[in-house]
């Protein structure tokens, strides 16, 4: 057998080989003011609020763990609709505010929402020079819901989501009354009642 | 020489003098970063920062021009102009095209050449000397060992190729020049190169400056204007080093179409030598400093000593 031979200078070549490839090649330099970066549709840049949906049930603001999410609310009463019934009360949003030099971009407020009026947006230039104005109050919170892609389409091997059922039931039984023959959907009479399928 | 034509041939020079360096140092800046994978200067004057070493000029003439309590004044103040006039003085003599396409042809071109630059290096043992500051002294005293190690494998390795073309004109030995010396002489061209390069303190021989241990040696107390002629005399010098390499070495003007584009050519081999400078800093790390006087007395100097001798041979036979 034939020993490697060690050239002497080899050591050497090869640092000017590895400079000069990288002489060759594309740098990874990102022009950021100039060039937009290019990130994942679903990256983690802010987190939105869907004020539509917001029950004032509180969650978010408790579950954070810097407490870094302040809301402010009001009940309002709605008069019963028949004479007899009782009124009923509304919860109102009047401040929905997150302290962005807080925030440390966990996630859990998104997590635990029920009602899903939080969600991630990929917006990411909202620094300030002043850190109080990190503290975005709701209308620049609902600003960034723009911004948010819309949910990934359902699965169509999955199960009909109970909500989907629903709102498809309400339709047919609206052609239903207005005497038109029921519009049948993609998938066929049972296909939201759960029964044809076990659910994962 | 009319007076006309010299007061425009010390134009030409000293344009040169001022352009030069500044296109050696922007492509320091281009080649580096993108060696390095980043882009390197890209807003200064708009096109890929082309302005930006005009800007740092600008940017060093607005600076306080500090002078250290205890330093010795006059020297402190005169250390880089005498770094930096040498390398000014130098280019006159560097023919960059056949006939009388230099400054001022010398006879004895090599001699002078080799002389002046070493004038160069006292500008950097005057700035540590002066400053009053134990960092600037240390990287004055490996100044000086360096120049000693450094001085002598570089006028052995000119030597050579005076001898094998048998005249001290630098015009005189691109004349003499055949592309075979490229084979005979290339051990001597390796030498003077290696050795310019340390005596310019370029890394991997930057130990007289060596950031992480002595701050910036010599330069450590100086700012402004004066900085930014250290710097200057450091880009000067490598355009001076690889001017010369190529004439002494690579035939200077010699290549196809010489007649009329011998210029192209010296100034094309020029900034290839510059690069490989730029080129050799990105790539590898400092030499210690017992390492670096080990290259030079067990490497350099008997490489050349072997080289003179081959020369001779050559010569006789």
């Amino acid at each position: 057998m034939i020993a490697p031979v060690d050239v002497p200078g080899k050591g050497l070549a090869k640092g000017l080989a590895v400079t000069w490839q990288h002489l060759t090649r594309r740098s990874v330099t990102q022009q950021y003011p100039d060039v937009l970066p290019e990130l994942p549709p679903r990256s983690r840049g802010v987190i939105a609020l869907f004020e539509e949906n917001c029950t004032v049930c509180m969650l978010c603001a408790r579950e954070c763990p810097d407490w870094c999410i302040y809301i402010d609310s009001h009940k309002e009463v709605i008069p019963a609709k028949e004479p007899g019934a009782r009124d009923r009360t509304r919860n109102v949003l009047d401040r929905f505010a997150i302290d962005f030099s807080l925030c440390m971009y966990c996630g859990i407020c998104i997590e635990v929402c029920p009602f899903d009026a939080l969600f991630w947006s990929p917006e990411f230039e909202y620094s300030e020079f002043d850190i109080r104005d990190l503290t975005h109050e709701k209308d620049r919170l609902r600003e960034w819901m723009w911004t948010v892609p819309p949910p990934p389409a359902p699965d169509p091997a999955g199960d009909e989501s109970k909500e989907a059922a629903l709102a498809r039931a309400a339709v047919e039984k609206a052609a239903v009354a207005s005497g038109e023959r029921p519009v049948r959907g993609d998938r066929g009479e049972d296909g939201g009642k759960g029964e044809a399928r076990s659910g994962g | 020489m009319s007076w006309p034509e010299i007061i425009l041939r010390l134009a030409l020079v000293l344009g040169a003098f001022l352009l030069l360096p500044l296109i050696v140092g922007q492509l320091e800046h281009k080649a580096m970063a993108h060696m390095q994978s980043r882009l390197g200067p890209m807003y200064a004057g708009g096109f890929h920062g082309w302005a930006q070493l005009i800007a740092d000029g600008v940017k060093f003439a607005q600076k306080e021009a500090v002078t250290p309590k205890a330093a010795d004044r006059l020297v402190f103040a005169l250390a880089p102009g005498v770094a930096l006039v040498p390398y000014l003085v130098v280019l006159i003599v560097i023919p960059i095209g056949p006939g009388d396409a230099v400054g001022q042809a010398l006879d004895v071109g090599i001699f002078f050449v080799l002389a002046v630059t070493g004038v160069g290096v006292l500008g950097t043992l005057m700035a540590g000397w002066a400053s009053a500051n134990k960092f600037s002294l240390l990287g004055g005293l490996r100044t000086a060992a360096q120049l000693m190690a450094y001085e002598l494998p570089m006028v052995l390795a000119a030597a050579s190729v005076a001898m094998a073309a048998g005249t001290l004109s630098l015009t005189g030995i691109v004349e003499e020049w055949r592309p075979w010396w490229l084979i005979w002489q290339f051990a001597a061209g390796f030498v003077f190169f290696i050795g310019g390069l340390a005596e310019l303190q370029r890394p991997p021989f930057d130990m007289p400056v060596a950031d992480s241990e002595i701050i910036f040696g010599p330069y450590t107390e100086y700012t402004g204007l004066r900085f930014a002629l250290f710097l200057l005399a450091e880009y000067a010098g490598i355009v001076v080093l690889s001017a010369l390499t190529a004439v002494l070495f690579l035939g200077g003007w010699k290549g196809p179409f010489d007649d009329q584009l011998g210029w192209l050519w010296t100034l094309t081999k020029t900034m290839a030598l510059s690069f490989v400078v730029i080129w050799l800093r990105v790539s590898y790390p400092r030499l210690r400093e017992d390492q670096l006087q080990k290259f030079a007395w067990a490497g350099l100097i008997p490489v050349a000593l072997l080289q003179l001798a081959l020369t001779g041979v050559v010569k006789v036979l």
